[in-house]
């Protein structure tokens, strides 16, 4: 089981539709995935249009006393689960404070589900808390979206330091520019220097496209309402790259595609 | 991930179309228009005995766009096991594409796995067959919440049945949940089960086919099976037990032609030996002359079978016997493995040639006929069947006892194959009269007796497989296909099967003690004496 977390301090760059669209297309591909929407307020699960509610809130699921087996919703498409948000989310770095060893629970809820699924996604909300610590740890690949400007690569390198300054198991970064905006100069030169001067930018950017923001009005992965967009394709590459850097091999199943 | 929740049929003669069913008027749920029709080709595996069936197991093989899955379902329609092949498969999550398997076929077809592991202690050393086929055009809907959100799905299958026989099966809805929506799902369910000219299916895919297609599962065993009343004539009771007998041995003549598994030439065989000793011990009943010209052609029949039996046995133990070596290895003994299959591969042709013979077609057509003849005789009503069952089963237990007792530690090994075969016959008779007794105390008459053929089986059986040994050494010898290791492992095989038959040896006397006990001739003595009343 492969653990990829879209993650950023910074909020409106992008993580829920990566989240969304990669975890679409891997199961598009044959993968078993889960994706936890472990954002109070609950954009993918409205993606998915599941009620973001967990019987018992985020306490019962942190500390045990739920199974996360119980919670899990199946979305609309073959092979895709979802783990809702809930609004009790917003107090998880409380229940994580009180959890013993907090910065692996997330990993220890998580292990029991590897016999049933092949790849999960953890959506992050924005910000460094102990949550984002306890997601850091138990992934095995870290997703961050960057707005293509100078400041991102400073966010990008606080964040390595970050990560290598962490206990335990660290994940790998693949970071990539996402809401790229073509006619901007500085856009371009940004996408085009920094994935050949550092080996954790993905070549592929995700473009500000409206069509990304019809999600919302859709409630579907735009790869899924709109699989022959330029969105879709973007999504396609860079879950390629990502599956890739994470070791998954190639599935040529297709089985849920619409 | 989706279960089915419950399974309706839709009773296409009342006027309910699936599109008026499937909108579930009146509730909250909308319903998405169904989606393309898909086509599966759909079969069922079992062995030709029906162990899957028996053991409250199905096992479906589906294709759809070249992509094959086999699924083993539990009574309650649960997925135990399943594999997949074909294009889609090849590099899928768990292994590299595979071709799909052919059936009939035994298990080792299939790749090891979950699914073959599942299968193992059920199906034995018996090949899979189809045991019925069809077509199915599926169509899906799904149901949506207020959000739009599917909650569960509806298929619509339409089946048609192509073998054992042609038929069309009543339109069957499947409601299925998705995970976290069960409720849904029995809400819809409940909904569906309103809707006119809908039932709840009460039976699994493969017994909907096999009633379909005018087909019972479970419709063979080599078991006898014949009800007989005790006074009925005898001679009745007995063309009902051959016609039977007859009826098993041509149901097992395909499966050993072909050489499908070793099971169809056991059960044929048995079939041969039971027809053999009915008439050797109570043919005399039967109309003049007809047993008198029968026994020579069952007897043919059974010689046919013996040498391929005789190798199946070989090869059927030879794993263990391979795993047993001390002195020698495995490989050691792998020409005499070769061997046996050649040998064994001549032998089968052989037995083919027979059972395609000319004189094999003559008894297919004229034991019927004189069956059919005895049947259609005014026959006497003397003796009656308990009164046959009685005397014969007496005699032959007579018999044994006498041939027992006459055992001594002196004795050669002739005397005991002798005595098998007196036991046989008393345990055929037991079988074949079966339906006239009581079962608590027919399976204690049995019991003893079984313990004391057990032990002469091994006896005998170490006995012949001792002098076999000899005999296949020497042939390979003459082909020059037997290497030094080769031979001294099969001499480490043949000292250990005269130590097993000189257990058994050592284990007769107190089998026979037992048996030949007053309280065991009591046994016996119990059943012919309420058979007689």
């Amino acid at each position: 089981m492969k653990i990829f977390a879209t993650y950023n301090i910074k909020g409106g760059v992008g993580k829920t539709a990566t989240a969304v669209n990669l975890s679409y297309l891997a199961a598009a591909d044959g993968y078993r995935v889960l994706l936890w929407d472990l954002d109070a307020q609950a954009a993918a699960s409205f993606l998915f249009r599941i009620k973001p509610r967990v019987k018992g809130g985020g306490k019962a699921l942190i500390r045990g006393t739920r199974t996360i087996d119980e919670a899990i919703k199946a979305t609309d498409f073959d092979g895709l689960d979802l783990l809702p948000a809930d609004f009790t989310y917003r107090n998880l770095d409380l229940v994580l404070d009180a959890a013993k060893k907090p910065q692996q629970r997330l990993g220890s809820l998580l292990a029991p589900l590897s016999g049933e699924y092949d790849v999960v996604f953890l959506d992050c909300p924005p910000g460094i808390s102990l949550l984002s610590e306890s997601v850091l740890n138990a992934a095995d690949t870290l997703l961050v979206p960057l707005i293509p400007t100078t400041l991102s690569v400073r966010t990008l390198d606080q964040l390595t330091d970050f990560i290598g300054g962490l206990d335990g198991s660290r994940p790998q970064i693949l970071a990539f520019f996402s809401m790229l905006d073509r006619r901007k100069r500085l856009h371009r030169e940004i996408c085009e220097q920094l994935p050949a001067q550092r080996s954790d930018v993905a070549a592929t950017a995700i473009p500000a496209i409206s069509l990304i923001e019809q999600m919302s009005v859709q409630r579907a992965p735009v790869t899924a309402f709109a699989p022959r967009s330029v969105a879709a394709r973007r999504y396609a590459e860079l879950w390629a790259e990502a599956r890739e850097r994470a070791g998954l091999p190639q599935l040529s199943g297709s089985s849920s595609m619409p | 991930m989706q279960s089915v929740v419950r399974q309706f049929l839709l009773d296409g003669d009342d006027g309910a179309e699936p599109d008026q069913v499937l909108k579930l008027p009146g509730s909250a749920f909308a319903v998405s228009g169904t989606s393309r029709s898909m086509t599966l080709r759909r079969l069922w595996l079992d062995t030709f005995d029906w162990r899957l069936y028996h053991s409250g197991l199905a096992l479906e093989q589906v294709s759809r766009a070249g992509v094959t899955e086999l699924t083993l379902t539990g009574r309650d329609g649960e997925v135990l096991a399943s594999d997949r092949f074909g294009r889609a498969a090849a590099g899928g999550p768990d292994g590299a594409g595979r071709a799909r398997p052919s059936w009939p076929g035994l298990l080792e077809t299939l790749p090891l796995g979950p699914l073959r592991d599942r299968l193992g202690p059920v199906v034995g050393v018996r090949a899979l067959l189809p045991v019925a086929r069809a077509v199915s055009t599926v169509r899906e809907a799904r149901v949506l919440n207020s959000d739009e959100k599917t909650v569960a799905r509806i298929t619509v299958d339409r089946m048609s049945v192509t073998f054992p026989a042609a038929a069309a099966v009543p339109m069957h809805l499947a409601v299925s949940a998705l995970r976290g929506y069960q409720n849904q799902a029995l809400k819809v369910a409940d909904l569906l089960a309103e809707a006119p000219g809908v039932a709840e299916a009460s039976q699994s895919g493969l017994e909907a086919a096999l009633a379909a297609a005018g087909r019972r599962p479970g419709d063979y065993s080599s078991k006898i099976n014949v009800r007989m009343a005790p006074r009925m004539p005898a001679a009745a009771a007995l063309v009902a037990l051959l016609s039977a007998l007859f009826d098993t041995l041509l149901a097992n003549v395909h499966g050993t032609v072909r050489d499908l598994d070793t099971e169809f030439l056991h059960d044929l065989r048995i079939a041969v030996r039971r027809t053999r000793s009915a008439l050797k011990l109570a043919g005399d009943v039967l109309p003049g002359g007809m047993a008198a010209r029968f026994r020579p052609e069952f007897k043919w029949l059974g010689d046919l079978t013996t040498p391929t039996r005789d190798l199946d046995v070989y090869l059927l133990g030879y794993p263990d016997m391979a795993a047993g070596l001390v002195a020698a290895t495995a490989e050691d003994l792998q020409p005499f493995h070769a061997h046996l299959e050649r040998s064994r591969a001549a032998a089968q042709r052989q037995l083919a040639r027979g059972l395609r013979s000319a004189r094999f077609a003559r008894l297919r057509r004229d034991w019927p006929e004189a069956l059919a003849g005895a049947a259609a005789r005014p026959a006497s009503t003397r003796p009656s069947a308990a009164r046959l069952a009685a005397t014969r089963i007496a005699r032959a237990h007579r018999r044994v006892l006498r041939d027992g007792r006459a055992i001594t530690p002196a004795s050669p090994p002739e005397s005991l194959h002798e005595l098998r075969k007196r036991c046989k016959e008393l345990r055929y008779l037991l079988e074949f009269f079966g339906s006239l007794y009581d079962p608590g105390e027919h399976w204690r008459a049995v019991r003893e007796l079984k313990a004391l053929q057990d032990c002469l089986g091994e006896f005998q059986d170490t006995q012949v497989q001792r002098e076999e040994i000899r005999d296949f050494a020497a042939q390979m010898m003459d082909q020059r296909a037997a290497p030094a290791a080769t031979l001294l492992a099969m001499g480490e095989i043949a000292a250990g099967l005269a130590a097993r038959q000189q257990r058994a040896r050592t284990e007769f006397t107190g089998r026979f003690r037992d048996f030949a006990s007053p309280a065991g001739q009591s046994r016996i003595r119990a059943l012919t004496g309420v058979a007689a009343a």
